[in-house]
């Protein structure tokens, strides 16, 4: 299905600053991109890029210094479109007297739902974020996590056409995690757009038809994960005890925590350090893959940056 | 992008029209509580002491609170032309209590006491009281005997008083000299035009108070009125013993060469002479009806 | 509309499960000791006491109430993010002021009116008869309303652009200036510029007026409230806050959330 969900055209947000507020800090500049209709688009950038920025923006939680945005082919400052979005904040709040039950209803309320609808949608909700069993608590003894699920719950409500979620993995445990994949991926199979956030590779990698790069509040580049992202492993970890004493030289390179060692090695080189390792009689418990931690590929893109002075531009200086 | 703000362009008007409302809601609630008014003017803590402990370490500042309250009070009446000023006294009390050492309630506050209606409460026993409370607490500041003097000598007539005051005010730090001259004076001759009116003099040229400055310089002026008046009918008395009668007008006078032409008092107003063949005020004069009003209520 | 009306019913959940109503415990023994007191003191001046002291009181606690539960209506939306989820629904910026606001009066009209109800059962036990003339409290009561929901456009006002600190002290400020509007007027113009005293004037009409809304002396004294400010009052609050929640709305809808 051709069309375009989300069109953002030449974004920019500046934040005055110091005295008088005469200095200005960018951090969104001139940002443009379009997220298709029916795609899982994912928004990935070091913490601090733009991220959080470009989606207030497109919420009006925060107004943009210049530029233009679209959702559903309707400019943002259109209220009666929010029919159609879901929104998920990045470490979601809600009123903390409330229990889940209670605050969703109370966002419910503000779309056109019969009594009977709103209560049937809240306990499909409460049960497909898997916090049917903790409804009648209120907000204040949640964890994070539980937070994020009653986040997740009232973006979806309403059966929204586009979904915006703002780190919607953060402060997950593992089985969260999957829990929120599962309900992403089940979007795109009822032709939902979802647009997400984060900074965490392996999630866009798994979830996303596209990604958006954004660093130092410029969009880097648009298109499948992995083309754009050179992701190859960096090597290989070994994880290894001394069953005695050894001085190979291998053991200088390790890391040691208690008992245990940690080794680092290319990986053509892994069968060959095994094969030491075994030698001196060294129990090995894992081995594992090293991939690059996007944090890391920013930090690297970030410096390039710097050396062309432009990666924070601070006007007024 | 600036996108258009609808309530930005509603403000204005909402203002301009909310405010103009407003406006007349105000003046319709007001006229509404004129009738309910008049018991709020009244002094619901009439002890000063107990004030003093409610009010905390803030007493100086209370105090000042209560001093607006007596000048909004005075001029209100005055204003008004009420000559019922009763809350005076308490609210001096309670300002003075409150503040001992503000100087400026015991004076003005004197003066809006003592002086005759309507100009004052017609209560100089009442002055008397605050200013002895006040040089108790201040003996020092010469200023008060000579306000001691003052009404001993203008509302109470009591000139030995007024000359004690103005005795023990001169030996006072900074007194002026006049202070020694004026208590030599008044005990010699008791009231005269000449003290009068040095007195109300250096009441207008030591003020700063504009009301006050007004009511001194009105009291001069009819101070001058008084002694022209004496001078005319010294010379109406000089025509009735050259001509065996009293003259009508004082062009009379003008003609017998007795003056170079008609006087005026002091805001140019001729001086006439009325039924009695007495020299009197232009019916005309706005000095006139501040006269009638001190004798009234003298 | 109805959207501002959720949010209304929303704050006033909030401020019941926030244990504001627990105010009126301490209302209920403060005038119970009053009455047992009154008992001990004089006869004849009962009613005065009774009612000062049960209006001050009820006027007091609403003010407490409306500037600081007024001034974080908004802010602690803002502060705690609760309120990034509800502006991606489909509501108006100034719909949720307005509900804000609607939810603290109604708050307000329960707490005062249960109040209310607490001074008029003292009244009956200390004069075991109720007069026509004792429904000058009730307009007291009612006036004291109007002037806390002016207040709370006022706090939610200045909570729109800048701290809750400021935003306390602007409103209390404000609070304080309105009572003396009156004396404002009553200053001897005489003693004043020409300038000066049509600029006094002109503020004197155009500062919100508390002063209006004090009838504490009639209602003491059992003396009738004339009909015509009653209604006047009325306008006057409702004109009030229209102009202080468009200023606010103006403010707000334009403001970037952090």
């Amino acid at each position: 299905m051709p069309g375009l969900a989300i069109e953002i055209e030449n974004l920019t947000k500046e934040y005055p600053f110091g005295f008088l507020h005469l200095k200005k800090k960018t951090s969104l500049e001139g940002l443009n991109m379009q997220v298709e209709t029916g795609e899982v688009f994912g928004f990935i950038g070091p913490n601090g890029a733009g991220k959080s920025t470009t989606i207030k923006l497109l919420m009006r939680l925060i107004f943009p210094t210049a530029g233009s945005a679209r959702i559903l082919g309707k400019p943002i400052s259109d209220v009666e479109m929010h029919r159609d979005i879901g929104y998920l904040p990045e470490q979601p709040y809600f009123y903390d007297y409330l229990t889940a039950a209670e605050v969703l209803d109370y966002f419910a309320r503000f779309h056109d739902l019969t009594a009977a609808d709103r209560k049937e949608r809240v306990e499909r909700m409460l049960k497909k974020v898997g916090l049917e069993t903790a409804r009648k608590i209120q907000l204040r003894k949640y964890s994070k996590g539980m937070l994020q699920r009653v986040g997740l719950a009232q973006a979806i409500l309403h059966d929204p056409k586009v979904v915006i979620l703002d780190e919607p993995m953060s402060g997950l445990d593992p089985v969260g995690r999957r829990e929120v994949r599962d309900i992403i991926l089940e979007l795109k199979k009822d032709g939902k757009t979802v647009m997400f956030s984060t900074h965490i590779l392996s999630d866009a990698e798994m979830l996303c038809d596209r990604v958006g790069v954004i660093v130092g509040g410029k969009l880097r580049g648009v298109g499948a994960p992995g083309t754009l992202v050179d992701m190859k492993t960096q090597g290989m970890e070994i994880l290894f005890e001394l069953t005695a004493e050894s001085n190979v030289p291998l053991l200088a390179k390790a890391t040691r925590t208690g008992d245990r060692y940690r080794l680092q090695v290319a990986e053509e080189e892994l069968y060959a350090a095994i094969e030491q390792l075994r030698a001196t009689g060294a129990r090995i418990l894992s081995v594992s893959q090293v991939k690059a931690t996007l944090e890391e590929f920013f930090m690297n893109l970030v410096a390039a940056d710097r050396a062309q002075a432009s990666a924070v531009e601070v006007s007024g200086k | 992008m600036k996108s258009q703000n609808p309530i930005a362009w509603l403000l204005p008007v909402v203002l301009l029209l909310g405010f103009a409302g407003i406006w007349r809601l105000q003046r319709d609630i007001d006229g509404q509580r004129v009738s309910l008014s008049e018991e709020r003017d009244d002094v619901l803590l009439r002890s000063g002491k107990l004030m003093k402990v409610m009010s905390l370490e803030y007493a100086p500042l209370l105090a000042d609170i209560y001093w607006t309250r007596v000048v909004q009070y005075y001029g209100n009446k005055h204003v008004r032309g009420q000559a019922n000023l009763e809350l005076l006294w308490p609210l001096l009390d309670i300002t003075t209590t409150l503040d001992p050492n503000l100087l400026i309630s015991y004076r003005f506050g004197a003066m809006f006491l003592s002086q005759a209606p309507p100009a004052g409460a017609g209560r100089p026993d009442l002055a008397v009281k605050l200013i002895e409370r006040g040089i108790q607490t201040n003996p020092e500041y010469w200023r008060l005997y000579e306000d001691l003097g003052f009404i001993y000598y203008f509302d109470l007539k009591d000139y030995k008083k007024a000359s004690d005051a103005f005795l023990e005010g001169s030996e006072k730090p900074n007194a002026q000299l006049w202070m020694k001259i004026m208590a030599a004076r008044v005990a010699a001759e008791g009231e005269s035009l000449e003290t009068s009116v040095f007195l109300w003099k250096d009441i207008y040229n030591s003020t700063s108070d504009p009301s006050v400055k007004k009511n001194a310089l009105m009291h001069l002026q009819l101070l001058k009125v008084k002694e022209d008046c004496q001078q005319l009918d010294l010379l109406a008395d000089e025509y009735a013993k050259r001509f065996g009668k009293r003259p009508v007008r004082m062009s009379e006078l003008v003609q017998a060469g007795l003056l170079q032409g008609i006087p005026g008092d002091p805001l140019g107003f001729p001086y006439i002479f009325g039924e009695e063949g007495k020299a009197e005020l232009n019916l005309d004069s706005p000095l006139l009806e501040q006269q009638l009003l001190l004798e009234r209520f003298k | 509309m109805k959207r501002a009306g959720v949010v209304a019913l929303n704050t006033f959940r909030e401020a019941v499960r926030d244990r504001v109503l627990y105010n009126l415990v301490f209302f209920a023994l403060l005038m119970m000791a009053a009455a047992i007191a009154v008992g001990q003191i004089s006869i004849g001046i009962e009613q005065t006491v009774i009612v000062s002291l049960g209006l001050s009181a009820i006027s007091v606690i609403g003010l407490l109430i409306s500037v600081f539960i007024g001034v974080a209506l908004v802010s602690k939306e803002m502060d705690k993010r609760t309120l990034y989820a509800l502006l991606a629904k489909p509501v108006r910026r100034w719909e949720f002021l307005l509900g804000k606001f609607a939810g603290l009066v109604l708050t307000l009209a329960v707490n005062t009116a249960a109040m209310a109800l607490g001074l008029v059962l003292v009244m009956i036990y200390v004069k075991h008869s109720l007069e026509g003339s004792d429904a000058a409290v009730l307009v007291a009561v009612y006036f004291i309303w109007l002037k806390l929901a002016l207040i709370v456009a006022l706090a939610l006002l200045f909570s729109c652009f800048t701290t809750p600190l400021l935003a306390i002290l602007f409103t209390v400020g404000l609070y304080i200036v309105g009572l003396y509007v009156q004396e404002l007027r009553n200053l001897p113009v005489e003693v004043m510029s020409p300038a000066m005293a049509a600029f006094t004037r002109w503020l004197s009409y155009l500062l919100p007026n508390f002063e209006n809304f004090n009838v504490m002396a009639l209602a003491a004294h059992g003396r009738a409230v004339p009909g015509a400010l009653i209604l006047q009052n009325t306008l006057y609050t409702v004109t009030y806050c229209a102009i202080v929640l468009t200023a606010a709305a103006a403010v707000f809808s334009r403001k970037n959330l952090k």
